[in-house]
């Protein structure tokens, strides 16, 4: 069966996870991985996967896009770069799909608006942030059934699953998941905390996440919708699971969650780094499955 | 121990680790009369912020009784010669709070992080230094690392630009050779012109002991609380610690008997309920534990019927760090269900 080709720009945990859930898509084929630094143990591993690589970054890349028919780039560098990056691609025709918390193109959280994305033929869209695609799907569970006033999701992650990038520019990941919690999630307000523990054996992602209903919750509901959602989830996470909850306190509703990785190139415990690349790789899948049956392509346009 | 002469800076933290054991509560009424109290008797620096720090309103720490920009704004204008400091957890807060602090006039903020997380701090403490504010790196749950790898945590905190680096004992945990061992190592290592300070909870009843051995061992900045105020069983009781001091002609330049005052006649009239060592909070010291647990650990016990202090020795056991309340509900069902108290969640 023919399967769409992408290009993975990024060569460090992030970009090698994805590396190995695309390679067994049955609809995506990655071809090329794209670094910056010639000793690389990514781009190293990347070849030998079979993959071409280069590591003079995405100019290295592009004059072998129309060549080598690269539809889809996934970006898991950095917010800084991601624009460029995006803008470059975006020129050849190739869509792409932001890992970083740049947000320059629309939230994607797949099961809540992946399918409406795909309509709208988006050439760039972000997944958020690990604490997003987390808890996003939980608090979009209960704004379903009723108003919510005020979401607020707190993640903790181990200390070793959380790399320099995101400590250099922890803000970003509170401002962006926040802003998500509420666009996509559906609340009025959104708040998002990020801890990072750093125990021995590191620690499973953990997420809570608060929502505060606007009249009384309706339990049963909410609860059906809870189950359903996590199910949803269960699809491209099997590691996504109902800890504690939903509680039913006045108007806080509470589901306390735990995401474990499937543990391709990245440990177990870091799920908040699987969620990541296993929502990116749903999300190029079904715009995919668009491209496969004809429904979508994309024409180069002007950066 | 003889420390007659050393000089040394009080910090109170009665206006934000005493929003912990008030729920948040105090008004701006009693945060504008406490501060003038202390400004009077003194007191070179009052810590105000929502107990978690700026940006800490949420379900998940408690919502405060005014925003934080509403109280600092109403307390800095009144400040005869005390400055006024703010309190910034990465994660928690972020530098748009930073921001909205120093435009409100404090004059110290500081970043803090777990005990090995320093790294998160980086963006804050550059920022917080470049504005010329008094820019403190705060280290939490000092007593889990070893002294050798919390001064790695405290040259980073350094190298990022804090003029002043704080072990902070925030499960009350340690002992005075824990605290002198880390305070001497910091003290021998940073910058001669890096200050050093010391954060204490008086869970083991180790405040004043424990702030002694830091000044002893380089300290120069000691934080307290007025009447007992602090998550736990309070911080380091303020007053008494001047009295303390007084007595052996180490210079705080607070005055006893108004600090005293302040601590009897307007922080015990606000307080819900007297901050002391319980079994609770004796627990929090002796497993380490973070201290502002405490309330929603009694809130689980009201709730679920399994002891504050079973659920406290759990979430020691399991290296809960600081911010990590929402686990509190969560280690209370899973015990539950573990005792068979309750249904299996759905999943």
């Amino acid at each position: 069966m023919k399967k769409i080709k992408c290009a993975i720009i990024g060569p460090g945990n992030i970009g090698t996870d994805l590396l190995y859930k695309l390679r067994r898509s049955t609809l995506l084929e990655p071809v090329w991985m794209v670094g910056v630094d010639p000793t690389s143990e990514g781009l190293a591993r990347a070849r030998e996967f079979g993959l071409k690589t280069t590591d003079k970054g995405v100019d290295g890349l592009l004059p072998f896009v129309a060549a080598d028919g690269v539809q889809i780039a996934f970006d898991a560098t950095s917010a800084y770069a991601h624009k460029e990056n995006s803008d470059k691609l975006n020129a050849l025709g190739v869509m792409m799909i932001d890992l970083t918390p740049a947000a320059i193109g629309p939230y994607c959280v797949p099961p809540i608006n992946l399918k409406a994305h795909a309509g709208k033929r988006e050439m760039n869209v972000n997944m958020v942030t690990c604490g997003g695609q987390a808890t996003i799907p939980m608090v979009y569970a209960v704004s379903r059934v009723q108003r919510v006033k005020h979401a607020e999701i707190v993640a903790t992650v181990a200390s070793k699953s959380v790399g320099p990038g995101t400590r250099k520019n922890i803000d970003e990941f509170t401002r962006t998941t926040s802003g998500a919690v509420a666009k996509i999630g559906g609340a009025d307000v959104g708040k998002a905390i990020i801890v990072i523990n750093p125990a021995e054996p590191p620690m499973i992602m953990r997420d809570t996440i608060h929502c505060l209903t606007l009249d009384a919750p309706k339990q049963k509901e909410i609860e059906a919708s809870v189950r359903d959602m996590i199910a949803e989830v269960q699809k491209y996470v099997p590691g996504y699971r109902l800890n504690n909850g939903p509680v039913f306190d006045g108007m806080r509703v509470t589901t306390f969650m735990e995401v474990e990785g499937l543990g391709d190139f990245l440990p177990k415990y870091a799920g908040n780094l699987d969620i990541m690349t296993a929502s990116a790789t749903r999300t190029a899948e079904m715009f995919a499955e668009e491209m496969l049956a004809g429904r979508l392509s994309f024409e180069p346009v002007a950066a | 121990m003889n420390l007659k002469g050393t000089k040394i800076k009080v910090h109170d933290m009665s206006l934000r680790d005493g929003m912990h054991p008030t729920r948040h509560q105090i008004t701006i009424a009693q945060m504008q009369s406490v501060a003038q109290g202390m400004d009077a008797a003194g007191v070179p620096l009052i810590e105000v912020t929502h107990g978690d720090g700026l940006g800490g309103a949420s379900v998940n720490y408690g919502f405060p009784a005014a925003s934080d920009e509403e109280y600092l704004r109403a307390v800095i204008p009144l400040m005869k010669t005390a400055k006024v400091s703010a309190l910034l957890i990465p994660g928690i807060g972020t530098i748009d709070h930073l921001r909205m602090a120093a435009d409100c006039g404090v004059a110290a903020i500081r970043i803090a992080t777990h005990c090995t997380e320093a790294d998160v701090a980086e963006q804050h403490i550059n920022l917080g230094r470049k504005m010329g504010l008094d820019t403190v790196g705060f280290l939490m749950m000092a007593h889990m690392i070893e002294p050798e790898q919390l001064l790695q945590q405290a040259l980073l905190m350094e190298s990022y630009g804090a003029n002043c680096l704080y072990a902070a004992d925030s499960a009350g945990y340690m002992l005075p050779d824990d605290v002198s061992a880390r305070i001497r190592l910091l003290r021998e290592k940073l910058k001669p012109e890096t200050e050093i300070g010391f954060h204490g909870h008086h869970n083991l009843a180790m405040g004043i002991a424990n702030s002694l051995a830091a000044v002893e061992a380089g300290a120069r900045r000691i934080d307290g609380a007025c009447g007992g105020m602090g998550a736990g069983a309070g911080n380091t009781p303020l007053e008494v610690f001047v009295a303390v001091c007084n007595r052996m002609g180490i210079e705080t330049g607070v005055d006893v008997f108004k600090i005293s005052d302040v601590a009897e006649d307007l922080v015990t009239p606000i307080l819900d309920f007297p901050v002391r060592i319980d079994r609770n909070s004796l627990t929090l010291g002796y497993a380490g534990v973070y201290s502002s647990f405490l309330l929603f650990a009694k809130r689980a016990e009201a709730k679920y019927g399994i002891s504050a202090r079973e659920i406290l020795l759990e979430l020691g056991r399991r290296k809960m760090v600081g911010g990590q309340e929402d686990m509190i509900e969560d280690t209370a069902l899973t015990m539950l269900r573990e005792r068979g108290q309750l249904k299996a969640a759905a999943a």
